[in-house]
């Protein structure tokens, strides 16, 4: 008998024929209070764990089919003034962007920008070091940003490498709680979730930010 | 495995004060966080429910699950592979680094490739297989083994950490100081370029979706996500209880783990993937689905609700037990109460002395039941676990057996029991002047080892109430 058969059999020798069904009590909150302010929630989650968030207001613009605002259904000027203002904080001298980013989104001042078109070996990425992306959706309640490799999100070893990681929110994005994440987000492409830089509690337990992935998470709301 | 059996080496760690130290401090710590963030659910008792359900289903109708599960990945571009047991896994992923290759691999943490050891059979075949969590290296480079679930390293506190970085990795800065962040910063440097480099990962998961064929992978450093990324050829190990049936599941399981496992709301990084995505990740995707023991464990009704567990380690943090021997006293990849009941169900209960005297490890106080975030009752497991080493044992008289033969005997008629004292008494007056006897020969050693014994009294009880009562 082949492997897959021996173990099935064995499975169903252990179960025995008659199996009582389980069923599963969902009786667990799945949702948020109306109440609660969103995008204000998910702020002081992230920030607790030690990511860097700002909050820019920017006028919708209607969203038409195709065209630029599809990917962004903002007035870039002061978002694009906000990426410049929150970079000027780190040593960031370099960029690194998915192919799909728009112009109007990027920094005003003199970065090497480097867009991901076509696709950069990783020794390029491991010498930006920055990169600048959207992301799929946000959980308020964990502090959590999703990113599916959706638009304005590039595969995933763009977040990855660079140590610096700039992440922009729509507001509108942001769900409250997990189960509303999970039941919004395509995951047909491969998901990361991210909540705050890379950390470890590998040394007596104690979370110290900063291991493998990018150690500075600056996360822009935009309201 | 040449491992002593728990008494044994937990009486060597007991003798280590250090050890005691770090495991209290670390336990401490974790206890805490746990216990804040848990508090901020008002429906954790149902997340717990639920939880428990989850697997329960899963479990219940396990090949039907994992036959969905090997579909789904399949048509997402992965292959599966089943392993009957630990010789047979190894033989698959051996095979398939040598297709690719390749002699050296990235790992990054996983029990069951522990429980298996992988990485013996690799170095065995010529490869080189490359811990890559923080905590594994720390292990690796010490020439040490995982005391902890979650924390493999916990028994080492900053400056043992520290020395060890100094005198085993080549590449570790001068001037090196025990601040966590620097020692995290040397390992970030000693492992960039393996994985920027490696065309091989291995590595395992912590749940599977069999309605979408979804494989999750929960962790803190990022180094999973180097592995689950930038490798060509991705091979993950998953025990066969890992599979959850649906992805709404996955709601629950990611409250439960994150805030039960580190105490935090979320851990910061978790990767789910389906089979190969083009352009983004590995080019190759291999699931091996391993038995290994999984089977047996699944046949015992009591003894099948270990399988649900999804190694968070809370158990571990609150045992008495675990907070003063640590992990290696259990002898066994999975210690603490979970592995008190999972090792020598995996083994079988008669496997080798450790298997034998782990579903003793316990004073069965229930705290590891009442954190336990899918509901497993270690105690009740233990109990019947107890009852199935000493059915295994039955054929062979052991002295406490033979001790219980004769005290029964004894205690059946009052006469011998009061000749009994009265000898007792005599011959104890003459041996021992002190209160308490402290050591006995053998076989009586076997108690006095453990705890002290009262000297007899000069006049046994029974004696002395008939002279005080009956001549008034
Ligand atoms: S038995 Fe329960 S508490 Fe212990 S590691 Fe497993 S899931 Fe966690």
């Amino acid at each position: 008998m082949d492997a897959k058969s021996e173990i099935l059999s064995r499975i169903r020798t252990a179960l025995g024929p008659d199996r009582t069904p389980v069923d599963v009590p969902r009786t667990y909150t799945r949702t948020t209070p109306e109440t609660d302010d969103i995008p204000t929630l998910f702020a002081t989650r992230a920030a607790d764990y030690q990511a860097r968030v700002r909050r820019v207001t920017a006028q919708p613009t209607l969203a038409g089919p195709g065209g630029p605002t599809a990917l962004i259904p903002f007035d870039p000027v002061p978002v694009a003034a906000a990426i410049t203002d929150l970079l000027k904080t780190t040593h960031v001298r370099s960029l690194v962007v998915p192919a799909d980013f728009p112009e109007a989104l990027l920094p005003q001042d003199n970065y090497v920008i480097r867009r991901d078109d076509p696709p950069l070996p990783v020794a390029d990425l491991d010498t930006t070091d920055a990169v600048l992306t959207g992301c799929a959706a946000a959980i308020a309640e964990t502090g959590t940003i999703i990113l599916n490799a959706g638009p304005l999100q590039g595969r995933r070893a763009l977040t990855l490498i660079p140590d610096t990681h700039l992440c922009l929110v729509r507001a509108d994005q942001i769900v409250g709680t997990v189960p509303e994440a999970l039941s919004t987000v395509d995951a047909t492409a491969p998901l990361t979730w991210i909540s705050g830089p890379s950390a470890t509690s590998d040394i007596e337990l104690h979370r110290v930010e900063g291991v493998h992935g990018p150690r500075t998470l600056l996360i822009l709301i935009i309201d | 495995m040449g491992m002593p059996a728990f008494p044994e080496a937990a009486r060597t760690a007991l003798a280590d004060g250090q050890l005691r130290a770090n495991l209290r401090t670390a336990t401490g710590t974790i206890r805490a966080k746990r216990a804040a963030v848990v508090a901020e659910r008002a429906d954790w008792e149902q997340l717990r429910e639920a939880g428990r359900a989850i697997k329960d289903q899963a479990l219940h109708d396990l090949d039907t699950h994992l036959l969905r599960l090997e579909e789904q990945v399949t048509a997402a571009g992965g292959v599966v592979h089943w392993a009957r047991d630990a010789a047979e896994a190894n033989r698959i992923v051996v095979g398939l680094v040598r297709a690719a290759a390749a002699d050296e691999v990235v790992k990054v943490k996983s029990m069951a490739t522990q429980e298996i050891e992988l990485n013996e059979a690799l170095a065995a075949a010529g490869i080189t297989a490359h811990e890559t969590d923080l905590a594994e290296l720390i292990v690796q480079l010490g020439h040490d083994r995982p005391s902890h679930i979650l924390v493999p390293a916990i028994h080492r506190n900053r400056s043992q950490i520290r020395d060890l970085f100094q005198r085993e990795m080549p590449d570790a800065p001068p001037g090196l100081t025990d601040d966590p962040v620097a020692l995290a910063g040397a390992a970030r440097e000693h492992l960039r370029r393996k994985f920027l480099a490696a065309r091989v990962a291995i590595s395992g998961a912590n749940f599977a979706v069999a309605e979408t064929g979804s494989l999750v992978v929960v962790e803190s450093e990022g180094n999973g996500r180097m592995c689950l990324t930038l490798p060509e050829v991705l091979i993950s190990v998953v025990g066969i209880e890992k599979v959850i049936p649906t992805w709404q599941d996955l709601e629950v399981m990611l409250q439960l783990l994150p805030r039960s496992a580190t105490g935090e709301r979320m851990n910061p990084y978790t990767t789910i993937w389906r089979g190969t995505t083009p352009g983004d990740g590995p080019r190759e995707f291999h699931l091996v689905l391993l038995d290994n023991g999984r089977t047996a464990a699944l046949a015992d009704e009591i003894g099948r609700d270990a399988l649900r567990c999804i190694r968070c380690s809370a158990c571990l943090n609150v045992c008495p037990v675990y907070e003063r021997t640590g992990g290696h006293a259990y002898g066994s990849v999975y210690p603490g109460p979970i592995g008190a009941i999972l090792t020598p169900q995996l083994r079988g209960v008669d496997a080798d002395p450790v298997a034998k005297s782990l579903p003793y490890a316990s004073t069965l106080c229930g705290a590891c039941y009442e954190v336990c975030p899918v509901m497993i009752d270690i105690p009740k497991a233990l109990v019947h676990l107890r009852a199935k080493v000493v059915d295994a044992n039955r054929a062979n008289p052991s002295p406490e057996r033979t001790a219980m033969k004769v005290a029964a005997w004894i205690f059946a008629r009052t006469r011998r029991l009061e000749l009994l004292q009265r000898l007792t008494a005599r011959v104890a007056s003459l041996l021992f002047r002190k209160p308490t006897i402290t050591r006995l020969p053998p076989p009586l050693s076997r108690w006095t080892e453990t705890r002290d014994a009262p000297t007899p009294p000069p006049e046994p009880f029974r004696d002395w109430w008939s002279r005080t009562r009956e001549e008034p």
